[in-house]
């Protein structure tokens, strides 16, 4: 306990530094369709910060704002204390910015498209250094259209680190990226984030966000569906047992769900599936139900809350949106 | 790292390189830039065989001189800046930079930058192959011309950019890029000088963006302009240059239209 109480500590110092703030962003588009619908959030120094969301829950439009490319249409952003639009002198040149989709122009080659780029990006290291860094110092003569959607991705990656920035900004950094390059980004963020520097990515990899992100934001149709640390987000979500009934056996000769710690559960033709927030209680007492009776609980899948599922619960409430006002 | 901060010149320059490389990998950039302005002064010269320039007080070079600087600042610069602002917006270049440290204004004067150098080279060549060619004698007063190349340089630039917001690839660049040329090469004086033109319609040419250019160059060389004229004809370019800045900051588009 004694640990939990340092992380505390250590917390409660840290968050005297917001390097960035959010409060009650808003986004409309010309045209009136609004993409972020009041979003709240901070990410605190030397951190790293997830927005995760689906394809058009408002991520990259939150961090266009974030960058500075647009001023919000409503609410509040603060980047290392200064106003990303208007105060744009104080602030780019502390950041590094990687958007969803590089924009190269493709007949320059790899090192010359990052000789132009150390041009106009204070405190510039070595171009070579940061080609080395991505792994691309093998590929400086090649063209830019020659280059796979990977390799494109992280020429983007070496180009938002040249200036050694103090806040990042990653959208959807390893969309493209096949196993090995996913991982050794990964490997560079955290890296980065090691030394000290501020990292803001949005992905909609869920393994990603969980596995790489200190604290994370789900969006959801351009609001926060939930946040915290990927534990504190899968905590709130229930754990799920699947299993077929065996032949002969109906739901109701199962012992009563209630008394199993069940707080939720579906029957899908011959399977059935059980929500719980007591994971072993659950799995033990059907288990104990299943050798008394002497039946084989085939297709059985015992799994502990997932980020995955917290991200599905969002999905799913919004595909059913009337569900919580009739459960209210 | 306050050390190596960044400043706009040196911005501007980085980006201008990049640019220089691009333009000499496209091929039909090049044509555009480099050759047409070459060739166009050569289709004035047999059209001045009809006309009657000796009542205007003109030779056939002092037609054809304003007229070479005309094509450059038309292809070298307008036509093949609407080309390259299209090209690096659909492919997401001027939006990447917006996100660094850039200005706005920085990331067209320097995209713009090896255009407008190619622009005026050609310029000072043309000026100086009539005076050997074509006996064109020393320019009279050589500031009205300064001023109006220098005024047709900037606003080939800014009127690039208003093009360009308004085409949404770079196929229709050619075409988008045409009123412009046409007008300029028609009502301008390229071809036809204003002293030629009947009056009603010279006054209403006047106010075309690139007649005032034409006539300050040539003004330049002949000395007859008179100064009122060359105030008029700079205070013309001056509001078509405020127009186009009005009309870049109000629809310049820096990402493609999705």
């Amino acid at each position: 306990m004694d640990a939990t109480e340092a992380t505390e500590a250590t917390e409660a110092t840290d968050t005297s530094e917001h390097v960035i703030e959010v409060t009650d962003l808003r986004r409309v588009y010309e045209g009136g369709f609004e993409a972020v619908r009041g979003v709240t959030f901070h990410v605190k120094r030397g951190e790293i910060f997830a927005l995760l969301g689906t394809n058009g829950a408002g991520k990259t439009s939150t961090v266009e704002l974030l960058e500075g490319l647009a001023p919000p249409d409503g609410g509040r952003v603060r980047v290392l204390g200064h106003d990303p639009y208007t105060e744009r002198g104080a602030v780019r040149p502390r950041t590094g910015v990687m958007l969803q989709e590089g924009g190269f122009p493709s007949e320059l080659t790899v090192g010359e498209t990052a000789r132009m780029w150390a041009g106009c990006v204070s405190g510039a290291r070595p171009v070579r250094e940061v080609l080395k860094l991505v792994g691309l110092e093998q590929r400086t003569d090649v063209r830019v259209k020659q280059l796979s959607g990977g390799e494109r991705r992280r020429l983007d990656l070496a180009l938002a680190l040249l200036g050694e920035p103090e806040v990042l900004f990653l959208d959807e950094p390893t969309t493209g990226l096949d196993a090995e390059g996913r991982r050794d980004t990964w490997e560079l963020v955290r890296a980065l984030r090691d030394g000290g520097t501020t990292v803001l990515l949005t992905t909609h990899y869920l393994e990603e966000a969980e596995g790489l992100a200190d604290r994370l934001t789900i969006l959801h149709e351009g609001r926060v569906a939930a946040a915290g640390t990927p534990a504190e987000v899968t905590a709130a979500q229930p754990s799920r047992i699947s299993f077929e009934l065996p032949t002969g056996y109906f739901p109701g000769d199962l012992p009563p769900l209630a008394e199993l710690g069940v707080v939720g559960h579906e029957v899908d033709g011959r399977v059935v599936r059980l929500r719980t927030r007591e994971l072993q209680r659950t799995a033990t007492e059907l288990l104990l139900w299943a050798r008394r009776a002497g039946v084989e609980l085939r297709g059985l899948d015992v799994r502990s809350a997932s980020l995955e599922e917290a991200f599905l619960g969002i999905a799913r409430d919004a595909s059913a949106p009337r569900t919580k006002e009739y459960a209210a | 790292m306050s050390a190596t901060v960044t400043t706009p010149a040196g911005r501007m320059a980085a980006l201008a390189r990049a640019e220089l490389i691009l333009l000499g990998r496209s091929r039909s950039a090049l044509v555009t830039a480099v050759f047409i302005p070459l060739v166009l002064p050569l289709s004035v010269r047999s059209a001045t065989e009809r006309m009657n320039l000796e009542d205007a007080g003109l030779t056939v070079g002092l037609v054809i001189l304003p007229a070479a600087i005309g094509f450059s600042l038309l292809f070298a610069v307008y036509s093949t800046l609407v080309g390259a602002f299209v090209a690096r917006r659909e492919q997401l270049v001027l939006k990447r930079l917006r996100a660094g440290e850039l200005r706005d204004a920085e990331i067209l004067a320097g995209a713009a930058l090896p255009a407008t150098a190619i622009g005026l080279a050609q310029c000072l060549l043309l000026a100086g192959a009539c005076g050997a060619v074509l006996d064109v004698p020393a320019p009279r007063a050589a500031h009205l011309a300064v001023v109006g190349l220098g005024l047709g340089l900037v606003l080939c630039v800014v009127l690039a950019a208003v093009t360009a917001g308004f085409t949404r690839t770079t196929e229709s660049a050619q075409v988008t890029s045409i009123p412009l040329i046409m007008v300029s090469m028609l009502g301008s004086g390229f071809v036809v000088p204003m002293e030629l033109l009947p009056d009603r319609l010279a006054a209403g040419c006047e106010l075309l963006p690139l007649t005032p250019v034409i006539t300050l160059v040539r003004g330049g060389w002949t000395g007859d302009l008179g100064a009122a004229d060359a105030l008029r004809a700079t205070a013309v370019a001056l509001a078509w240059l405020g127009v186009g800045v009005f009309a870049v900051r109000r629809w310049f588009r820096w990402e493609p239209r999705r």
